[in-house]
């Protein structure tokens, strides 16, 4: 086991290249005893092939990763033993009963058979598969089948686990009592890091990693993240003629970011108090009527919008 | 180490044997695929479709043609009255020898002067087509060779016994009918084992990889070896029953004999099922999808059953391909099979074909398993 001091999962400088493009481009990160680390990121961004890097399935091109102290270029198979991966595509066999899966992974971990019983009636207790041992995996709901798929990936009571968009295609019920299940996790020492672009599941994490185009661009809380990367004020503006709202805002220097939000806009302004009053003069002068213009607190997702929107202007 | 094998031949073999049609799969169509090739597959030339054309409509004319119509060889479809007839009905594929009696064919022949017949013939097959003229020359000479017997017996009653003559001798070995059956059993054998366990080792692996389940094995500590042989066994083992079932049906249902000793078979059988262990899992390391792999295996398997001798002597190929046959790990199985079927050789026989097989297998596994790598890229 890890002792106490090593950090379970720390990478330097990590590269990817497939050919001449850099999927992941020098990243750098750290994640403590019993921290929930998200990361976040449009599709494309090297969040994958960051988690793939850390479970030992790519080869770094660059850089080093530590996980549970062993490198993950050198040592995979050290790696292997201590963590638990579970991929955005359910990996479990569909044609093989639920209770086949488990022995079968159960096998592939070598759990000791003093043991596989206690956490085989763990795992269908967790999944709240129990008394459906012999369903096969392929009948079941996609919510069951993804605890199913977890506790496929902790039948050896890994200390780090590794999530690539658990969630994906599960409905919300599922997804919050899937989360439960990692904090309870997390609660009793495991490291957890996980990809997905869900901002409500952002929040459930306690950092977060922001990636774009493979590098990481923001991380922190998610209450700091809200904090430093909006740089400003967030208003909702309410009006009619949405999308000529849009044009002109953003030609008004003061309005940073300009978004459209369902039938809203956010606009981040260095001061709301000077900023109101501007913005809806200018909107006014043009002919569109204001219905509703106030400060709002920022969610995740408009921290995302706003931060891959200055970082594509950037790059363009 | 052996608690994971154990658990990839257990979920294996659950995998195989719980899906009715994939067990189902595994056994009949070997069979009905043998029933199939071995009434098929076949060189023999026989009732080859044939117009006729009698300008000469005399005694001697018929009597050429009812050999025709007696003969095995040929079936004598329509009588034509007309020679611009014989193009269309080839053209269509009606028949594929059109045979034309001229005028005066007996008369000249009664004279003692040269008579002529003409062959018209669809050399599109150019086998057959081969074949069949010489059937005709035969048909002709020996037709040709008593009517003069008749007419010297005629005219000197003594003479024909002092005409010389060659007689051919034959003493076929091993197969004394020259059954074509009994030479492409042992070669369908060969094949359908080849197809099966190349394409059921390379799907096996490609299968996992795209449904994802091979990237979730990856993450666990399972040995590379551990993985191929959980992969490889269930398939070695499937593969041998396949080449006893197909065996059966070649010994009882053709009646090919087995002259040599089962055990030299099932050396070689081993030996070559191991060599297609080897392919199927190089495709698989070269194929993402499914697709892919059906794709590089029909790229193996033509060549490897062209290039075997189980249609076409190797002897005729040029030099360079005969030496590359060599490498073709069916070329020596089928030498094996025919060998223990027909002839009844053994291990001092084949033992330089067995080694090649051991050589080819050993090489094609190692580069198998260290293209295999546990990682995604």
């Amino acid at each position: 086991m890890m002792d106490h001091d090593t950090i379970p999962v720390l990478a330097h400088d990590l590269v990817k290249r497939f050919g001449d493009f850099v999927a992941v481009d020098h990243i750098n990160l750290e994640a403590r005893t019993g921290e929930v680390v998200g990361f976040l990121g449009p599709n494309g961004s090297g969040k994958s092939t960051t988690i793939r890097m850390l479970c030992g399935l790519l080869r770094p091109s660059a850089g080093q990763a530590l996980v549970a102290g062993f490198d993950v270029a050198r040592e995979p198979e050290q790696v292997r033993r201590r963590i638990g991966y579970m991929s955005q595509k359910f990996s479990l066999y569909n044609d093989l009963q639920v209770i086949e899966n488990i022995r079968f992974f159960a096998g592939m971990y070598d759990v000791p058979a003093s043991v596989l019983h206690e956490r085989t009636e763990w795992v269908l207790d967790m999944a709240g598969l129990a008394g459906r041992e012999s369903t096969i995996t392929g009948t079941l709901p996609g919510g069951w089948k993804q605890r199913l798929a977890l506790g496929c990936a902790v039948l050896h009571r890994p200390s780090i686990l590794f999530l690539d968009e658990p969630t994906s295609g599960v409905d919300p019920i599922s997804r919050r009592r899937f989360w439960e299940l990692i904090h309870a996790m997390a609660a009793e020492g495991v490291t957890v890091l996980v990809t997905t672009h869900y901002m409500d599941e952002a929040e459930y994490c306690n950092r977060l990693v922001l990636i774009f185009q493979g590098r990481i661009v923001a991380s922190g809380s998610p209450t700091e993240l809200k904090q430093q990367a909006m740089a400003g004020e967030l208003l909702l503006i309410e009006c009619d003629q949405l999308g000529p709202a849009l044009d002109l805002l953003q030609q008004v220097p003061e309005a940073r970011h300009v978004a459209l939000f369902g039938k809203a806009l956010h606009v981040v302004v260095p001061d709301a108090q000077t900023g109101i009053p501007r913005l809806r003069t200018a909107l006014s002068a043009h002919g569109i009527a204001v219905s509703r213009i106030e400060p709002i607190r920022a969610s995740l997702e408009d921290v995302f919008v706003s931060l891959t929107a200055q970082l594509s202007g950037q790059r363009t | 180490m052996l608690r994971r094998l154990q658990g990839m031949l257990v979920k294996e073999f659950i995998q195989v044997f719980r899906d009715t049609r994939t067990r189902t799969l595994l056994f009949v169509p070997p069979i009905v695929q043998m029933l199939i090739f071995g009434y098929a597959a076949t060189l023999e030339v026989r009732h080859i479709p044939i117009a006729v054309l009698d300008y000469d409509n005399s005694q001697g004319s018929r009597e050429l043609l009812s050999r025709f119509t007696a003969s095995p060889y040929f079936d004598v479809r329509t009588y034509l009255s007309d020679r611009r007839e014989i193009g269309n009905l080839i053209d269509r594929g009606g028949v594929t020898v059109a045979l034309q009696i001229n005028g005066g064919f007996a008369q000249d022949l009664g004279k003692g002067q040269t008579a002529r017949l003409q062959v018209i013939v669809d050399s599109s097959n150019s086998n057959t087509a081969l074949i069949a003229v010489g059937y005709i020359n035969q048909i002709a000479a020996r037709f040709a060779q008593e009517f003069q017997r008749t007419q010297l017996f005629r005219t000197a009653p003594f003479a024909p016994s002092r005409i010389p003559s060659i007689v051919l001798e034959r003493r076929p070995l091993f197969n004394v009918n020259f059954d074509s059956q009994w030479f492409f059993v042992p070669g369908v054998i060969g094949n359908l084992i080849l197809v099966m366990v190349v394409s059921l080792t390379a799907f096996a692996v490609v299968r996992e990889r795209e449904i994802g389940t091979l990237e979730q094995i990856m993450v666990t500590p399972i040995g590379r070896l551990e993985f191929i042989l959980g992969k490889t066994v269930p398939f070695f083992l499937i593969g041998l029953f396949d080449t006893t079932l197909v065996s059966l049906v070649g010994t009882f249902w053709f009646g090919v004999p087995f002259r040599g000793n089962i055990g030299v078979l099932a050396i070689g059988s081993i030996l070559f099922i191991l060599c297609m262990l080897g392919i199927g899992l190089f495709i698989s390391t070269i194929s993402m999808t499914q697709q892919q792999a059906m794709v590089s295996g029909f790229f193996f398997n033509m060549p490897a059953i062209t290039f075997s001798g189980f249609g076409t002597p190797i002897s005729s190929m040029p030099e360079w391909l005969q030496a590359l046959t060599y490498l073709n790990p069916l070329r020596h199985f089928l030498e094996v099979l025919r060998g223990v079927y027909l002839k009844g050789v053994g291990l001092d026989v084949l033992w330089p074909q067995m080694a090649a097989m051991s050589l080819l297998a050993f090489v094609m596994l190692a580069i198998s398993v260290a293209r295999f790598q546990k990682s995604l890229d």
